[in-house]
């Protein structure tokens, strides 16, 4: 403030702050991209899109499911699954504090929801990234509720779809974290040979660990508009290889150019496109062979879950 | 100051050249001061020793990526006979940062894949410091894939600072390159024996790390990140890549107390760089006796297969409260 403001009286006086603060929270909303002022539900009502630029804001994996399940009946599954920082870790915080509030901000256990439901009336098994939830990172909770998931799409034969927004693995749980790379991919390989389609649908951003295992595993790849997308941070490209990185570097239009992905799709035709999408690779899969490697399936998953419970009780947790 | 020698070195290294010096100066006068010498002979081991007993994290993390440490192809040259090295993914390129090649180990034929890195500057370019493109991690699959349908056992050694982090590589796919081998190893039909050597560096070690037995030397480090990195992340500044790399938990007896290992190899005194032939002695015994047991278990493929998949499923610790 300056001193002429300064001896402006007060009543008189239009401080910045004090105006933004009068307006009642949200019911506006400013687009990121192209500074629109946007009506919030309008903007919900669009899917949070935003009607003047196209822009996909990111959204939670609560929303995101609600979104795209039917409405009616699902089930959460996994639910119950904590962080247990086996590593003790502390950098200027600690992992434990940094959890909590991760949880408070976002009302959720972890940075993944997976849940059972309908897609057009037809049985889907649905997982989301949270990137609110420690930038969607992945640590073995995430890692242990994306293989539930599978394990439940093996047990039911309903296709498994997962929307990432995630920074790649969780620092902070180090080889516990990394090995969720491997943990979910070899889930995805006993997926692939049971038959069952796999959906990775990537939004912004989808990056690290996360990209380099089960998000460019899907038997189809999607992804959202200008997502970024890619193994590396883009800073840290830019840092090794000294040199300016080209306009649209890491987004999802640079993606499809490199063959990295199948397609974009909007977020307002994205239950459309991939009930039409699921109805085709799933319509030879009601022949009796495959009912007979489900029954088969049902037995492994069920071995698997009561594994990962046992070892989970451990003392200290450590596996 | 010898750049050879890490900081934490340098005592031994100063020890060592003055006995050097002693043993010159024994020769060229012909006199007789070999008490002398054994006696600082075995002052040097009771130095190097005191030093190796409290190395930190930090320093062992240094041990990992010391410049004179054996490398991939200094372990097949001393470990294995009859190398074949198969280059390129038959697709882009061939990568340096990665070699693959048929050889036998104690005249059985097997499979290698391992990260390489580079000697001297030149060298290190070459192999761009031991951080592979998509083309490397493809050829590796190439080659797993061969080793399944000739039934030849797989054998990774890894060292490597990461993928590497550069334009063309994004380009190119080094997400989907490393994601398809995790995708694949975890279902190869032929036993796989992976090796941390030096640097295990996050998903680009991983890349060439799923597999039936996991085992470190005992100067290797493991990590999801490099203490640099996660040190300018989480504490926005690289110097404190010691609290990082304690608080990560890379060193091999720290790993193994979590239950991801299935062996240690320990090294000779002062680390595996001052005896390469003792240290690859040592991972030879180690892999022969793994590899007998895996031959057995792999009678019965499907077996095998399980018991990896169940064993790659544990990875991970966390609290189940539905279970209570």
């Amino acid at each position: 403030m300056s001193w002429f403001e300064k001896l402006v009286p007060s009543i008189i006086r239009t401080d910045g702050n004090e105006r933004k603060a009068s307006v009642p929270e949200g019911l506006w909303n400013k687009c990121p991209s192209c500074d629109a002022i946007l009506y919030n539900a309008e903007l919900e009502k669009n899917f949070n899109v935003c009607p003047k630029c196209e822009f996909h804001m990111r959204i939670s994996a609560r929303v995101r499911l609600e979104m795209f399940l039917d409405e009616g009946e699902k089930e959460e599954i996994a639910a119950g699954l904590k962080a247990s920082d086996p590593l003790k870790f502390k950098d200027s915080k600690k992992y434990k504090d940094r959890l909590a509030q991760a949880q408070k901000k976002t009302k959720e256990n972890d940075a993944l929801i997976v849940m059972k439901g309908t897609l057009k009336g037809k049985g889907i098994v649905a997982a989301a990234f949270d990137f609110g939830f420690m930038g969607g990172s992945m640590g073995a909770v995430v890692g242990e509720k994306f293989v539930r998931g599978v394990n439940e799409s093996l047990r039911t034969g309903f296709p498994f779809i997962v929307f990432t927004a995630s920074g790649g693995a969780r620092m902070q749980e180090s080889l516990h974290s990394l090995f969720q790379m491997s943990k979910t991919s070899a889930a995805l390989a006993r997926l692939s040979e049971a038959g069952i389609p796999y959906i990775s649908f990537m939004t912004d951003p989808t990056m690290g660990g996360v990209s380099a295992s089960l998000a460019m595993l899907g038997d189809i790849n999607v992804a959202e508009p200008n997502a970024l997308i890619g193994f590396a941070g883009p800073r840290v490209i830019e840092q090794t290889v000294r040199e300016k990185l080209p306009e649209g570097f890491q987004r999802s239009e640079f993606l499809l150019e490199h063959g990295a992905i199948d397609m974009i799709v909007d977020r307002r035709e994205m239950r459309d496109t991939i009930a039409s999408i699921l109805a085709m690779l799933t319509a030879a899969q009601v022949t009796s062979p495959v009912e007979e490697t489900q029954t088969t399936t049902v037995t492994e998953s069920e071995a698997v879950t009561e594994e990962t419970i046992a070892s989970s009780e451990g003392e200290n947790q450590d596996v | 100051m010898d750049l050879k020698f890490l900081d934490f070195e340098q005592p031994i290294a100063e020890l060592e050249a003055k006995i050097e010096e002693l043993r010159k100066v024994e020769i060229d006068n012909e006199i007789n001061i070999s008490d002398t010498l054994q006696e600082l002979e075995k002052k040097c081991e009771m130095l190097t020793e005191s030093i190796f007993q409290n190395l930190t994290d930090w320093q062992i993390s240094q041990l990992s990526r010391h410049p004179g440490r054996p490398y991939t192809l200094d372990y097949i040259d001393l470990i294995f006979t009859d190398f074949h090295e198969l280059h390129g993914d038959r697709a882009f390129a061939d990568d340096p940062a990665i070699v693959c090649g048929l050889a036998r180990l104690e005249g059985q034929p097997v499979m290698v894949i391992g990260h390489q890195k580079g000697r001297d500057t030149k060298e290190k370019i070459y192999r761009n410091f031991g951080m592979p493109r998509p083309e490397g991690y493809r050829k590796a699959l190439r080659m797993m894939k061969m080793a399944e349908r000739f039934k030849l056992p797989l054998i990774c050694l890894i060292d490597t600072p990461g993928a590497y982090p550069g334009i063309g590589a994004e380009e190119r796919g080094q997400s989907e390159a490393i994601a398809r081998n995790l995708f694949e190893m975890a279902r190869l039909k032929t036993p796989i024996i992976c090796v941390v050597i030096g640097e295990g560096g996050s998903g680009g070690a991983l890349a060439i790390g799923v597999g039936d037995r996991l085992i470190m030397l005992e100067y290797s480090t493991y990590a999801v990140i490099s203490p640099e990195g996660c040190a300018s992340i989480l504490w926005k500044s690289a110097d404190k890549a010691q609290l990082a790399a304690e608080a990560m938990a890379i060193t091999s007896d720290r790993i193994r107390e979590q239950g991801f290992l299935d062996e240690v190899v320990r090294e000779p005194l002062g680390g595996g760089h001052r005896d390469f032939q003792k240290t690859a002695m040592n991972l030879r015994e180690t892999l022969l006796r793994h590899l007998d047991e895996l031959k057995q278990q792999a009678e019965d493929m499907e077996q095998l297969l399980e018991t990896r998949y169940q064993r790659i499923m544990r990875l991970g610790s966390y609290i189940d409260e539905s279970v209570k």
